[in-house]
């Protein structure tokens, strides 16, 4: 699997938002890859970056954010010269995002095979009715829903049954990725883990690869292949999700795994101490060492290089 | 003993539809006492829609129940004079879900902290009132120095809802009720917030209510655990054995649905029944329940008391004693082992 070519490749991405006070970079300098078919997390605690970095991939940033360097690779197509049409043209049918807040993602006001014919029309799919028909019975179905979806409202769905109609409606022109920023954490756990079985297996089935953006690490755990933890808008450490929670790497990995309650053992209650940074105020060196158990002089003044750990592997330390 | 808050048999229930004439009941004959000689912490857990939120405000007194009684110090709740009424304000506090809304923008934050030590003369003179006030923001882990003085939006969620939390403790209360008070901070920082509930209940002898949908902090936090499933009680009794061998088929679901930390993947390993759908006749849950028998789709089934510190409403465990209409807190506050503390 490691010798597959890359489905997409970040190589340096830098986001920033301009700030009265200056630029505040919220993606900085990250690089990664995905391969086909595989399932890659990215977390870290709210401002981490990990949104802004979904939303660059798809190249969706507006002002006063601005990508200010890098590339995003889809195979063989670098997206910073795909002009505004060819880019508008890809999302959904190269790269496809299920979104945060299903509640707010579909149109109140039109029917869900409506909001699925939408899609496929506006992407040069214009099929007869009855075929189009055919065609959101068949993707209604393939998230778990009833076909008589199609004719509902979204405001006669349940949130989850929503979240799988935003899930039909990525995966409508087949895409080779999905980028799923904290789809169920408006949901239930018991309605989360159905949609992320849903999520899992219309991935598998489209041989797609999936990017699963959010900060709840048993999530991750339960989901991806690799992992990818932000802090401070960089990648401080990306490893196999197993090598992540036995034995992490960077001292904010351990922390964030350390600081999840328990259901095994009582008197597992820690936090992490001190605040997450603000963007526009960083520590010099390592942003994480005002908080850092471990940290030295050299974490005050020497930003740690992000280096290879292994063969699927990286981390931002000085003593990892 | 009379006990501080009670709630007798309480139903409420609110208009659906476009006219109104649908019903939704939000909480169905629920009844609940706290008792102001053994303060606890009892986590209510429950997914959207279970009644969870309406049991706060109910508590609260912010909205009135259908039928049944809201008591405090046995008095009805919505009938106390004046004295009565600012006793309730000073013992039972609230903290709310968003830490955004509860601020007035254009007031410093002390506001919300110098308004309560006023109203309720808490201090003697000026410089009093400041020491009390930043001693519980000591309390809670914040510098007064970065705080006081600062508008809302000039502090993170975290901060605010710690505010919220030094804000119950200047008040000594006997009940806090704490409406999912860190679903909207960081995973980082909640352990850090209700360590510092915890801390209240042990060093002041406080009694909790954690209302939350996060079965993991509820068993981090609370003695007892009462599970709601849409408007009525599913299990209920001591946290360690409700966690960890649960026995009404909907707390399975849930403790079987949390995503754990964990390098074995075990949470795809069943498949799940289908969504929760309009109101059946008996058991709420029948349709959901791989254990479901004819009787549950006919007759609700009341509370059995499987043991002396719980109980689950399932006719699996009809071989228990049923507990009597209303006696939920019998097994909440059944003796037992102190819980440790939770290290903040």
């Amino acid at each position: 699997m490691s010798h597959a070519a890359p489905v997409l490749r970040v190589d340096a991405l830098r986001v920033a938002y301009a700030h009265e006070h200056g630029a505040v970079r919220a993606v900085d300098d990250v690089s990664f890859t995905l391969r086909p078919h595989e399932r890659f997390g990215l977390a870290g605690e709210s401002g981490s970056g990990k949104s802004t970095m979904a939303l660059a991939i798809l190249r969706m940033i507006k002002p006063p954010g601005r990508i200010e360097g890098g590339e995003v690779w889809l195979q063989d197509t670098p997206l910073s010269q795909l002009a505004p049409e060819a880019i508008r043209r890809l999302r959904l049918a190269g790269i496809a995002m299920v979104p945060q807040g299903s509640m707010n993602s579909l149109n109140p006001v039109v029917r869900i095979r409506d909001q699925i014919g939408d899609a496929l029309a506006d992407h040069g799919t214009k099929l007869p009715r009855r075929e189009l028909a055919a065609r959101v019975r068949d993707l209604l179905v393939d998230v778990g829903l009833p076909p008589e979806t199609a004719d509902k409202y979204p405001h006669e769905l349940s949130g989850g049954m929503k979240q799988r109609a935003c899930i039909a409606i990525a995966i409508c022109l087949r895409p080779k990725v999905i980028i799923a920023d904290e789809p169920t954490s408006a949901l239930d756990v018991v309605v989360q883990r159905q949609v992320m079985e849903t999520l899992g297996r219309v991935q598998a089935e489209l041989g797609a690869a999936v990017i699963l953006v959010g900060h709840d690490m048993g999530l991750m755990a339960q989901f991806v292949d690799r992992l990818g933890i932000m802090y401070a808008g960089r990648l401080v450490e990306v490893a196999p999700i197993r090598d992540i929670i036995t034995a992490p790497r960077h001292p904010y990995t351990r922390l964030l795994i350390e600081s999840l309650p328990s259901l095994e053992k009582k008197g597992g209650l820690r936090g992490i101490p001190g605040l997450a940074p603000l963007l526009r105020d960083l520590p010099p060196g390592c942003a994480f060492h005002p908080r850092c158990p471990n940290a030295e002089a050299r974490c005050r003044t020497e930003k740690p290089a992000v280096r290879p750990i292994g063969p699927d592997a990286t981390v931002a330390c000085h003593f990892a | 003993m009379t006990p501080l808050l009670e709630l007798r048999d309480v139903t409420k229930t609110f208009a659906a539809g476009v006219l109104g004439r649908g019903r939704n009941v939000a909480l169905e004959r629920f009844s609940f006492t706290v008792d102001p000689d053994r303060p606890r912490v009892t986590a209510v857990v429950g997914e959207s829609g279970s009644g969870k939120t309406t049991l706060a405000r109910l508590l609260l007194g912010l909205v009135p129940p259908t039928s049944g009684q809201v008591l405090f110090r046995g008095q009805d709740l919505h009938a106390l004079n004046a004295a009565a009424r600012t006793d309730f304000r000073h013992h039972v506090q609230a903290i709310f879900q968003d830490p955004y809304e509860v601020y007035n923008p254009f007031y410093r934050v002390d506001h919300v902290l110098t308004t309560p030590v006023r109203k309720f003369r808490l201090a003697q003179s000026k410089s009093e009132a400041r020491a009390c006030i930043e001693d519980a923001l000591r309390a809670v882990g914040l510098q007064p120095g970065e705080i006081l003085g600062r508008y809302p939006h000039q502090l993170s969620g975290g901060q605010r809802q710690r505010i919220m939390v030094a804000r119950a403790l200047l008040l000594r209360p006997r009940l806090i009720v704490a409406d999912e008070p860190v679903s909207m901070v960081d995973a980082s920082l909640r352990a850090t917030i209700l360590g510092s509930l915890r801390k209240l209940h042990e060093d002041l002898g406080i009694s909790i209510l954690y209302i939350t949908h996060d079965l993991a902090t509820a068993y981090q936090v609370a003695d007892s655990i009462l599970v709601l499933y849409r408007a009525a009680v599913a299990e209920a009794g001591d946290v360690e054995p409700v966690v960890q061998s649960p026995q009404h088929p909907y707390t399975q679901l849930l403790i079987g649905s949390i995503p754990r930390v964990s390098t074995v993947r075990d949470w795809a390993s069943e498949p799940v029944q289908g969504e929760r759908d309009s109101t059946p006749a008996g058991c709420r849950f029948a349709d959901r329940c791989p254990s479901v028998m004819p009787r549950c789709r006919t007759t609700v089934p009341p509370l059995f008391q499987t043991a002396p510190n719980r109980a689950a409403a399932c006719f699996l465990y009809d071989s228990a004693p049923a507990l009597p209409e209303g006696k939920v807190a019998a097994v909440l506050a059944a003796e037992q082992a102190k819980a440790p503390c939770a290290a903040v």
